[in-house]
């Protein structure tokens, strides 16, 4: 009796559990702690993606999508046990949303033969897929970010740097620390002078930095910030009443959030970016009627169309061609994170594929390969517009200045194959 | 005068500025400490949860409108008006009152005598509950508080200075306003527990529980008032903090601004948070403006609590500290 009631419950159990899925995606998401109000839109996004295709078009080649997502409240620690204790779901890449977790998953993905995809983050150098076989930082990483706002500071001073300020203002981590070599290096080829200001964790109080930039006064400030360090660098450019067109942040400080606090005075502020912002893409008609409409949203539904949340879509829809292009290469819709890999090395994203998405113009065209982890770092420029509450993209997607970054990133390449005993080759 | 000297003065008034703001969150440690000798770790959070329900009321935002929503499949989101700031201070006065009846209801009346070690690991417990509880009552989106504080440079200081040395001083108006009512918000808490009946009741008990209870003090209702006095100079903090950088959930980190100054000033003196924010915020904004170039810049953090334990090695108790003597 006592067997058969086990028996009974097992089966209900099993009967009433979902069909197990053949795609499992895997997000390290913060929907909580001190910077939530920027994983979010981030997370949103990118299950919403998920959810249009499982709802549209019945997952990806036939295969139903499942999504896991594991809060990391953005700490390097708990983002690692997410991995440990996700890694046997047969996640077919990951999204760790942190360049901390992210060094850490490289060895450890790498060992475990699954793909990592740090989008607009993570280590620089992972861009040489020699070295970095199963990291992926495509479509831009930080020192194109770098190098692009360099560029668009030539374009804006008539080519001619020489002789100028400019101040980097960054979070002092690893992550802000990312640009100074690009700098630096960028320095000596135009001739401006560069001064750096880290600021500590988390960024509240930034008086010290923002009075010496008021007796500098640097032609231009570069910001690598995060957080709360956003807020309140923009509130202090305000309060000292810098020029905010001369102020430029990297895209993780170039998110709504970042300057909706500072009101009418963040007007003119600049952002780099990846993708384009707002919702006037025919794919969000989908998004409103299979995910919103329908009640699936992940989240409200009132991040759609944010920096952040169609960065999230962005990465999600990434990923999903990574996995197109993974079926087609090896001609099985049920494919493994090895196929994955495949799958994110041979992407090639077009134009005409991303009009056929519903999203023509929002991102740049660019091929990955084995030796190209990272893409062509195409890279815009946004502006604030206080006034209507929205980014304008002011310039087209440019490239950057690989004459400068192709060395950096093979030697920083070639130091790491040292340092992990790696022998550079393709897969 | 000397350009350095110029900017030298400029930074150290701005570093006392500084400093004020984190007396503000020292403060209330302060006041929970002295009448009830709980290390509050949730301060912090209380700041947040105060600017958060400030910001709530004033925008007549629904609050836990997530899960109403999830539950009942609707769409609430605001009530459609919005409250002027002063009757939403008092309103949120209102909310942190309830919550300091809470906090004695539920937690501390069942951990009296208890070793302080286990209410302040009561405290964290709190901390995150209510960083939980403000999250699903207010949402997670960052919050522009607009009270009308003025912020920005203050254009007469910068002037007159420009005028008087060929430089022009920047001091923030709201660095000012903070001053202003830092200032006053110490002479009333100072009156309050020097000339009211309830302030001598809170010394008597921060002074010996026992003897208080012996002669008829109600531990239960000087609590609930400590807490809710602590509770106001959070939303206080919260607001000036929540002013500068918008209402986030980073807000409860300014906790980690107010320890060295409570290291430095004491953990039971009033008059010590506040000259003990001052030495930081001074000390930590030359120390960064003089040596911070030469070892790359970012010691504010870390250089505030040097400063401290440099103050603690002679004296252990902080400035204001009362000096324990334990006969054997």
């Amino acid at each position: 009796m006592k067997l058969k009631l086990i028996s009974a419950v097992v089966a209900a159990i099993v009967a009433g559990a979902p069909a197990m899925a053949d795609l499992t995606f895997s997000a390290l998401s913060y929907r909580t702690g001190p910077y939530a109000a920027n994983g979010i839109p981030f997370a949103d996004g990118y299950a919403d993606y998920f959810t249009l295709l499982n709802e549209r078009d019945g997952g990806i080649g036939g295969e139903k999508i499942n999504l896991i997502e594991c809060e990391t409240a953005y700490n390097t620690e708990k983002g690692v046990e997410c991995y440990e204790s996700t890694k046997g779901s047969g996640a077919l890449v990951y999204q760790p949303l942190s360049t901390g977790i992210t060094y850490q998953l490289i060895p450890k993905a790498t060992a475990d033969g699954i793909p990592v995809h740090s989008m607009g983050y993570g280590r620089t150098s992972a861009k040489n897929g020699e070295v970095f076989s199963h990291i992926f930082n495509y479509p831009a990483n930080y020192w194109d970010g770098a190098s692009v706002a360099i560029k668009h500071l030539l374009d804006v001073n008539g080519g001619d740097l020489k002789g100028k300020k400019i101040a980097l203002v960054y979070h002092n981590s690893a992550y802000g620390k990312e640009p100074i070599r690009t700098l630096e290096e960028l320095a000596k080829k135009h001739g401006y002078e560069l001064t750096l200001l880290p600021v500590d964790h988390p960024g509240q109080e930034q008086k010290s930095q923002w009075l010496q930039i008021r007796r500098d006064k640097p032609d231009h400030v570069l910001m690598w910030g995060w957080g709360v360090m956003n807020q309140v660098a923009i509130q202090e450019a305000v309060n000292i009443r810098y020029p905010m067109e001369n102020f430029i942040g990297i895209w993780w400080s170039g998110s709504e959030n970042d300057v909706l606090p500072a009101g009418d005075g963040a007007n003119g502020y600049k952002s780099l970016t990846f993708h384009n912002t707002g919702s006037d893409f025919p794919l969000f008609a989908d998004i409103e009627k299979y995910v919103k409409g329908a009640g699936k949203a992940a989240g409200a539904g009132d991040q759609i169309g944010t920096a952040l949340y169609n960065r999230g879509l962005y990465a999600a829809m990434l990923a999903a061609e990574a996995a197109k292009t993974a079926q087609e290469i090896h001609k099985t819709a049920a494919i493994t994170p090895a196929m994955m890999r495949d799958g994110m090395e041979n992407l090639d994203i077009t134009e005409a594929k991303m009009t056929a998405l519903g999203l023509p113009g929002f991102g740049p065209s660019f091929k990955v390969s084995c030796q190209n982890h990272g893409g062509d770092g195409l890279t815009a420029v946004l502006q604030w517009d206080a006034a209507g509450k929205k980014w304008n993209k002011i310039t087209d997607f440019i490239a950057p200045d690989n004459d400068v970054l192709n060395p950096l990133v093979a030697e920083d390449a070639a130091a790491y194959a040292k340092e992990a005993g790696i022998t550079p080759a393709c897969k | 005068m000397p350009e350095t000297l110029l900017y030298a003065i400029e930074v150290m008034t701005n570093g006392l500025m500084a400093g004020v703001l984190y007396a503000l969150v020292a403060l209330g440690f302060v006041l929970i400490y002295k009448a009830s000798g709980i290390f509050n770790y949730a301060q912090g959070v209380m700041a947040l949860f105060s600017a958060l329900t400030l910001v709530g009321i004033m925008d007549g935002q629904v609050p836990f409108a997530h899960l109403i929503n999830a539950v009942f499949g609707t769409d609430l989101h605001h009530f459609g008006w919005t409250l002027p700031a002063l009757l939403s201070i008092i309103l949120t006065m209102g909310v942190m009152v309830l919550l300091a009846w809470a906090v004695q209801r539920f937690i501390f009346r069942h951990l009296v005598n208890q070793e302080p070690i286990i209410l302040f690991m009561a405290t964290i417990g709190l901390a995150y509950f209510m960083e939980g509880f403000g999250d699903m009552m207010w949402g997670s989106d960052i919050k522009k508080l607009d009270v009308g504080l003025p912020q920005g440079m203050n254009s007469w200081i910068d002037e007159t200075t420009f005028n008087a040395l060929g430089y022009g001083f920047f001091i923030d108006n709201l660095d000012i306003v903070a001053a202003v009512v830092a200032t006053v918000l110490v002479g009333v808490l100072v009156a309050f527990s020097q000339y009211t009946k309830q302030g001598r009741a809170m010394r008597a008990v921060a002074d010996d529980h026992q003897a208080a209870l012996s002669v008829g003090i109600s531990l239960n209702f000087i609590w609930i008032m400590v807490w809710s006095v602590a509770g106001f100079v959070a939303l206080v903090a919260g607001v000036m903090w929540g002013a500068k950088s918008g209402v986030q959930f980073s807000l409860s980190l300014i906790a980690l601004k107010a320890l060295p100054v409570l290291m430095l000033g004491g953990f039971t003196s009033i008059p010590g948070a506040i000259v003990g924010g001052l030495i930081i915020g001074v000390g930590e904004k030359l120390f960064e403006f003089f040596v911070g170039p030469m070892i790359g810049g970012a010691t504010e953090n870390w250089f505030a609590y040097v400063l401290a334990l440099i103050f603690l090695v002679f004296r252990p108790q902080g400035l204001f500290g009362e000096k324990i003597i334990e006969r054997v």
